[in-house]
């Protein structure tokens, strides 16, 4: 039996860089450092009942909860395991274990054939039966095998003859190590299924599948490269020191506003089974948190609906409204079907930038010229220029008059009394 | 042959100390065809006429990659004259995130088999999630409640998205397609009758997200392109193309201006794109393997990736860079989800080996470690209001967390 060599390295030797390769190495990392002469897990023989027990180590070495699980996970892929049962975790008590050779180790990509687990349970009924009975789900194993393989059981019968002739010729210390080790390796490739459910450790998804030979890039795609990577040096960047300050800025701001570091007031329905905090977002009245949150940036106001109902109640109110009505109709056209986008952009385009409009909006000049010239050809992005236009006035203008507004300094304050009062009527009932 | 490391080579390599799978420069796969309606990206009048003068003086492939590789090495070297300090350090000053009480509150049972994906809806408390087997079950995750469940016709259903009106559903995996299910009121009615095929692949979906409507489709797939589709006609708005290999993941950015999405794939790469024009706007190529997923930060300006090579890092837009990276010598099976707290400050990552790491973004260091689950935790998705997250896992269960 050898390891395979389609799927891990090539017959020309080339690499597997595969997610699983990666992950392989970095256990046997680990592995190596554990069996370190100095510094890893000391492995001894030690004297049990009757007889010794050669080169095992103690579980007792794990001293945290991460440990342990990472452990679980090597054992499970079958780096080491316990030397008296099939189960392949790792256990945080006396129970002792091997660690499995390399030659057995998954990075060698086996997949081992029901012929070589026809042989593997074949050569154990030879064995001395005290020290290496067949498991149950082993037995059945075997009669399964038995049945399947009928026509060739000679030749598995005389293979495992001879398997076992060399390894009764091997030292007795040795032969109860590498019995072991080849128990543990089957341990992993065809494990006792308990529910019937595959014990899938090593699964591969179909987005891992190992890929054929890359191919050359053409010369097309090279200048694309090319081209790419001149218009990415002409980027402007900003300086690593602005852009820390700005992530800690927001954070900072937004806080109070993450349950999971503020405790949320109402509380969290999740922890406390009362869904308060979602009914009273799902109303008509804003708590003082939510309309607090307006101030923060004009985003703010306009990606919450009651944000934006109020702004526009505001601009209503001053005569002003139809560049934020602009805005939301043009938000609107670019959620709508393919099909309805052409008649969407007429209807905009006589209401708010037509001449004699009824809600004319100002757009400069540069702007109008390529508005009027995308709605010749209607598409969902016919008006991305006057709304770029629009949105920066409104940042600038209506937005910073709505915050000071009278009309949001009372929302502001108002929602302290209402909420007191709703807290009083929540007691009573 | 080239581009091959002989046995001997890679002996030799090892000797030296060179992990020698990395020596070689790899490509996966690779797409096929490319869709019929690519629209192609406008070069400006410059480069065009570089590209002219390029070809009449007859230059060689060697001598195109080479350009190519020497301008890619200058724009690293560009990007790292702007690093003057490193994000931890300025983070010093912050004070640190107080010990955590997170636990799974509730457990949704129902799924026979691997639980690949999961989406929120707005609504906070719905949810629904795609597994192995073809089940797509949405639930309310509160009540634990199934409303509704559909079986698709393939298995291993990758990806999964809740539309933003909470009125319909759209899934895809093996099959190459994203289809979306209205959901009905009436839980009588055989919601796989009133199926709708939106999609189409030449590989299979990996990834799938509405945009701020129920009427658009962000697809990710295997054959390295992801596409914008119009849902009611099934058209294909825009194409991206610029991925090497099998595309795994996207993300709209939450912007209330802006067209862009970010993508990451087998090809260790994050592209951004611009949904207008089809062209890839900016990219980052810093993890060792495959990218598994891609979340933004919250304000847009910055995005998070999960990696097979078992970090998670943080990219921001403005510095044009990796500006953090989240790992552990501990950690050694791959990242598969991550995603954001409601302020940015925390990272939920859920690897392979079962757990979930939370991670300081500004601090750098994991604050705890999250077991429940009893196989691969294969999605994590932080509620819309931010007071929880939902893990999906191959171990057939769908955690929430708070």
């Amino acid at each position: 039996m050898a390891p395979t060599n389609s799927v891990g390295q090539g017959t020309n030797g080339v690499a597997d860089e595969s997610p699983n390769m990666i992950v392989y190495r970095k256990m046997e990392d680990f592995i190596a450092r554990m069996q370190d002469d100095k510094n890893g897990i000391p492995i001894r023989t030690v004297k049990s009942f009757l007889s010794k027990i050669p080169s095992v180590f103690s579980g007792k070495v794990l001293i945290s909860l991460e440990a342990l699980h990472l452990g679980t996970l090597m054992a499970a892929h079958g780096y080491f395991f316990p030397i008296s049962d099939h189960v392949l975790t790792l256990k945080d008590d006396g129970t002792f274990y091997r660690f499995q050779t390399p030659y057995f180790w998954p990075s060698n990509c086996w997949e081992p054939e029901n012929t070589d687990y026809a042989v593997y349970l074949c050569k154990r009924t030879m064995q001395n039966k005290a020290r290496l009975e067949l498991a149950d789900y082993e037995a059945e194993s075997l009669a399964r095998l038995q049945r399947a393989f009928a026509r060739k059981w000679e030749f598995i019968f005389m293979q495992a003859e001879a398997q076992a002739k060399v390894d009764k010729k091997r030292d007795k210390i040795e032969r109860k190590i590498l019995d072991s080790q080849e128990r543990a390796f089957w341990d992993v490739h065809r494990p006792v299924s308990v529910y019937g459910l595959q014990n899938d450790v090593r699964s591969h998804s179909p987005t891992h599948t190992p890929a054929p030979e890359a191919k050359q890039p053409t010369e097309e795609e090279l200048q694309e490269q090319i081209t790419f990577w001149q218009v990415q040096l002409d980027r402007h960047r900003l300086k690593m020191s602005k852009v820390a300050e700005s992530l800690l800025a927001y954070t900072e701001q937004y806080i109070e506003y993450d349950p999971f570091l503020t405790p949320s007031d109402p509380s969290n329905p999740w922890i406390s089974d009362d869904n308060a905090i979602w009914e009273l977002e799902a109303s008509k009245e804003p708590g003082q948190q939510r309309v607090k949150r307006w101030a923060f940036g004009i985003d703010e106001v306009l990606k919450d609906p009651i944000g934006r109902e109020q702004f526009l109640k505001f601009l209503e109110s001053e005569f002003s409204s139809e560049n934020l009505r602009f805005w939301l109709a043009v938000q609107e056209l670019k959620k709508r079907p393919i099909r309805e986008v052409p008649s969407r952009v007429q209807e905009i385009w006589q209401e708010f930038l037509a001449s004699g409009a009824p809600s004319a909006i100002n757009v400069d000049s540069k702007s109008y010229a390529k508005t009027t010239q995308n709605v010749k050809d209607p598409g969902r992005y016919a008006f991305e220029d006057a709304q770029e236009h629009i949105y920066k006035l409104m940042k600038s203008d209506s937005y910073s008059r709505f915050i000071r507004s009278s009309a949001y300094q009372e929302l502001l304050q108002a929602k302290k009394k209402v909420k007191r009062h709703s807290l009083t009527h929540h007691g009573s009932y | 042959m080239r581009g091959v490391t002989s046995a001997r080579q890679q002996h030799q390599l090892a000797e030296a100390g060179e992990p020698w799978w990395r020596q070689r420069e790899s490509e996966r796969k690779r797409p096929n065809t490319r869709t019929s309606s690519t629209i192609p990206s406008p070069l400006c009048a410059s480069s065009l006429k570089m590209a002219c003068q390029a070809l009449q003086s007859g230059e060689s492939l060697a001598t195109l990659k080479n350009e190519s590789d020497s301008l890619k090495k200058k724009l690293e070297e560009e990007r790292a004259k702007l690093h003057d300090v490193e994000l931890n350090q300025v983070a010093e000053k912050v004070e640190l995130v107080s010990a955590l009480s997170i636990r799974t509150r509730r457990v949704l049972k129902g799924h026979g088999n691997k639980v690949l994906c999961m989406d929120w809806c707005k609504d906070k408390r719905r949810l629904v999630s795609s597994s192995q087997d073809g089940k797509v079950i949405v639930w309310d995750g509160y009540t634990l409640n199934k409303e509704h469940a559909v079986t698709m016709p393939c298995t291993w259903v990758m990806a999964c998205a809740y539309a933003p009106s909470g009125c319909a559903v759209a899934c895809g995996g093996l099959d190459n397609k994203c289809s979306v299910y209205p959901l009905s009121l009436d839980k009588n009615e055989n919601l796989a009758a009133k199926k709708k095929s939106v999609a189409m692949h030449t590989n299979y979906l990996s990834g799938c997200s509405f945009t701020n409507s129920d009427m658009q489709l962000l697809t990710s797939s295997g054959d390295g392109t992801c596409a914008l589709w119009d849902v009611e006609s099934g058209q294909l708005l825009q194409s991206f193309h610029g991925h090497t290999a099998d595309v795994l993941s996207l993300n709209l950015a939450p912007s209330e201006t802006g067209n862009t999405f970010v993508s990451g794939g087998c090809d260790k790469k994050a592209n951004v794109w611009d949904m207008r024009s089809g062209q890839n706007v900016q990219s980052f190529e810093t993890h060792d393997s495959d990218i598994n997923c891609v979340k933004y930060y919250p304000t847009g300006d910055a995005f998070a990736s999960a990696s097979d090579d078992g970090t998670c890092r943080l990219y921001d837009l403005r510095a044009d860079r990796e500006v953090a990276v989240y790992q552990k010598d501990s950690i050694i099976f791959g990242a598969s989800s991550v995603d954001f707290s409601l302020s940015g400050r925390l990272l939920f990552a859920g690897y392979n080996d079962y757990t979930i790491n939370v991670w300081d973004v500004l601090k750098g260091n994991r604050i705890s470690v999250l077991f429940g689950h009893e196989n691969r935790v294969s999605c994590v998705k932080v509620s819309p209001d931010g007071t929880s997250f939902a893990s999906a896992s191959w171990d057939t269960s769908l955690r929430i967390w708070a």
